[in-house]
């Protein structure tokens, strides 16, 4: 094998390294993303939501504002879920720092037996770290059974601490069926 | 077509064996300029392809309201057209440009590894069949919906798309196979193939920003196929990657995808800046002007292009410190592509300048690639981003960076060598005729986007409110005469290949490159032994 064949084959045999390892490094993103905003303080406002939910329910047991604040509750149900889930309020008027208790009811309109799991949202998603979530269905996957029809509470509160510029959130659950 | 390109070296084969006859020549070639050549005709084959599902897409933007097409069967067409033009189009007509002309211009007498070169090309076709299954299957009873989440394919919609999904997600495997398969190629053939003396500093720009692409290719492709891949999972062995009910996160496909995404800006158009580091200089008869400072800042910009991906992605929520970093760099990034243009204006000046086909499209490709490189600032600015977010200003901004940035490149390119690989001139009036067309309609179909993009008409949606629709309609029209224009350069191209004035080894006065001392066209086996470069 002449030199330059040599060293064709070794600039070919990093490349292909190069290209593999690039292939790795996506997957190690999995579980790197979670850890680099963590890190970096980089979070996504999901992930802030659960830190910002901490104060606001520390918040929340203090003074109860004297202005009032709309709350609007929406659910998405993804189509391979033959559920219903509608709130018994569509809207609820509250006041920053009073507890609230609002029921969902949800139904499985198969026959058999399935799991699914609500993540909320809120909208604007500035208010996301304002809004505590002391009893929610959301926490956990929820099983309904064949026809069964149900009530899902949720118990939640706004903080003092939300801007004064936002007098109206939007509460909004995406229902999906958890794989089994 | 094909039987019409075959006919490449009619005149001056003068080597001991000549190519293979019939279907074997081309099935299993491993000669650059068959392969070149053939990844030309390909992606010719896909420009018309995706022409044509953005012309269903255009007429149906004509008036508001539902003509022609189901919303369903609308978003398809979209996610159809940008992956055909993307992967089908540019992507390979760029290969075929990488292999025509590197070893030409390096003096190496083929490619460095000739049978990965055939297997990279090969994939192609039936990558390509598998793309528009994708969009056929959903036809036919049982073939599941149609694919309406655009090119990026976001989750949690594409995990519910029907089988048309798997379709695409082997066809993107396949396409990005290849590309990487091509690219290590290119760059073991730049890295020990080159003649003695040519270093890496003295090469044509070409086959600079060819080597830069492919190492972004190498870098970014594997992460798209890991993303798909494990999308792939999501659909069919119940991982949770993307699946919130799962306690996976969607946003992390955006980022494994933009992180493909935003790079592969860079991928289309950089070989075209390449083209142009040919064009400028030979029609200015000026030495091009800032070489070093040209290799720089495509080095510049592949290492800052790889770390701004989430520009893509402003509303998804991050917080300001990421999104102030994203910012920032992204507006970085328009010191190295400004100094590019700036570099290829500075060649111009006082230059013996002469304005044929090539030089035309250069010109116009400065012009208007500044002009979508300008919005594209504006869109980099988060306050401003968050109006501008998914509306036509969006479409607009890409189809002026892509087409004048990546094709027109292409066209130049085209047209430059085309008296080199065929030994005849085209027809320059027609050739002329083809660019005012070309350019004018573009202009027509592109421009009034802006407007109707800021007004509030947003993108990917089949219908629009009545106040858009004058602009609709001159942008339709102009994207009808667009489309046509296309048969012309086809027409062209099929003349110049049968005939036409002979060209010169030169063919262009002011040329100068190792690709210019060969006969043209050039004889099936170039440069066996290497030509001799006065060391500097």
């Amino acid at each position: 094998m002449s030199d330059v064949e040599r060293r064709k084959r070794r600039t070919l045999l990093l490349l292909m390294g190069l290209a593999v390892g690039m292939f790795g490094f996506g997957f190690a993103m999995v579980p790197l993303y979670g850890l680099l905003c963590k890190v970096t303080g980089v979070q996504s406002v999901g992930q802030r939501a659960t830190i910002g939910a901490g104060a606001a329910r520390a918040a929340a047991t203090g003074v109860v504002q004297d202005r009032w604040v709309t709350v609007k509750f929406d659910t998405t149900i993804h189509p391979n879920l033959p559920w219903r889930l509608e709130p018994m309020k569509r809207r609820l008027r509250v006041r920053p720092g009073e507890h609230y208790l609002v029921k969902f009811i949800a139904e499985n309109r198969s026959g058999q037996e399935i799991t699914g799991q609500a993540i909320p949202s809120i909208a604007p998603w500035q208010a996301t770290g304002f809004f505590a979530k002391m009893e929610c269905f959301c926490f956990n996957r929820q099983t309904l059974a064949g026809n069964a029809i149900t009530e899902m509470p949720l118990r939640f509160s706004v903080s003092p601490d939300l801007p004064a510029d936002i007098n109206s959130l939007t509460l909004s659950y995406s229902v999906l069926r958890v794989s089994d | 077509m094909s039987t019409a390109t075959i006919d490449l070296e009619h005149h001056g084969e003068h080597e001991h064996h000549g190519p293979p006859k019939g279907l074997k020549r081309w099935l299993f070639s491993t000669n650059h300029k068959d392969i070149g050549t053939m990844y030309l005709i390909f992606a010719f084959t896909m420009l018309f392809a995706g022409g044509l599902s953005a012309m269903a897409i255009r007429v149906e933007l004509f008036l508001p309201g539902l003509q022609l097409l189901e919303p369903d069967l609308y978003n398809n067409l979209v996610t159809n057209h940008a992956l055909i033009m993307i992967f089908g189009a540019v992507m390979p007509a760029a290969a075929g440009l990488a292999n025509w002309m590197i070893p030409l211009m390096i003096g190496a007498p083929d490619m460095a590894l000739p049978r990965l070169n055939n297997l990279s090309f090969w994939i192609l076709p039936a990558a390509a069949t598998m793309l528009i299954l994708s969009f056929i299957v959903p036809f036919f009873p049982g073939g599941g919906t149609q694919i309406n989440t655009g090119w990026t394919i976001y989750p949690p919609l594409s995990v519910q798309v029907g089988m048309s999904m798997d379709f695409l997600i082997f066809a993107l495997h396949m396409l990005g196979i290849s590309s990487v398969l091509a690219s290590i190629n290119i760059i073991v053939t730049i890295f020990n193939m080159r003649v003695p003396n040519m270093t890496m500093m003295r090469m044509p720009i070409f086959v600079w920003t060819w080597l830069v692409t492919a190492f972004l290719l190498i870098l970014v492709i594997p992460v798209l196929a890991g993303g798909i891949t494990m999308l792939l999972f999501d659909r069919h062995f119940g991982t949770s990657f993307f699946n919130a009910a799962g306690g996976g996160d969607p946003v992390l496909f955006q980022h494994l995808f933009w992180f493909f995404g935003h790079p592969e800006v860079y991928i289309l158009i950089l070989p075209s800046m390449g083209v142009l580091a040919s064009v400028v200089p030979t029609f200015s008869r000026k030495p091009l002007f800032g070489y070093s400072s040209l290799v720089g800042a495509m080095i510049a910009i592949m290492i800052i292009g790889m770390v701004v991906w989430a520009h893509h992605q402003y509303t998804i929520g991050m917080s300001l410190g990421a999104v102030s970093y994203f910012m920032i760099g992204t507006i970085i990034i328009s010191i190295p592509v400004g100094l590019m243009v700036f570099n290829y204006i500075a060649t111009m000046w006082r230059g013996a300048m002469t304005f044929e086909t090539p030089m035309l499209f250069a010109i116009g490709i400065l012009l208007m690639f500044s002009f979508g490189g300008l919005t594209g600032i504006m869109l980099a600015v988060v306050p401003a981003d968050m109006q501008y977010h998914d509306s036509m200003f969006v479409v607009a901004h890409f189809h002026y960076v892509l087409m004048p940035g990546a094709v027109f490149g292409l066209f130049a390119g085209v047209f430059y060598w085309l008296p080199k690989w065929t030994g005849h001139m085209y027809d320059e009036k027609l050739a002329k005729l083809f660019f005012w067309i070309n350019v004018i309609s573009f202009n027509i179909t592109f421009f009034p986007q802006h407007f109707i993009g800021l007004a509030g008409m947003p993108r990917r949606i089949v219908d629009y409110h009545a106040m858009f629709t004058e602009f609709n309609v001159i942008s339709s029209i102009g994207g009808i005469v667009f489309g046509l224009s296309h048969l012309l350069l086809l027409y062209i191209v099929i003349k110049t290949v049968r005939g036409g004035k002979q060209a010169e080894n030169k063919a262009w006065e002011g040329a100068k490159g190792l690709e210019w001392e060969l006969p043209s066209p050039p004889p099936f086996h170039s440069w066996t032994t290497p030509p001799k470069l006065a060391a500097s």
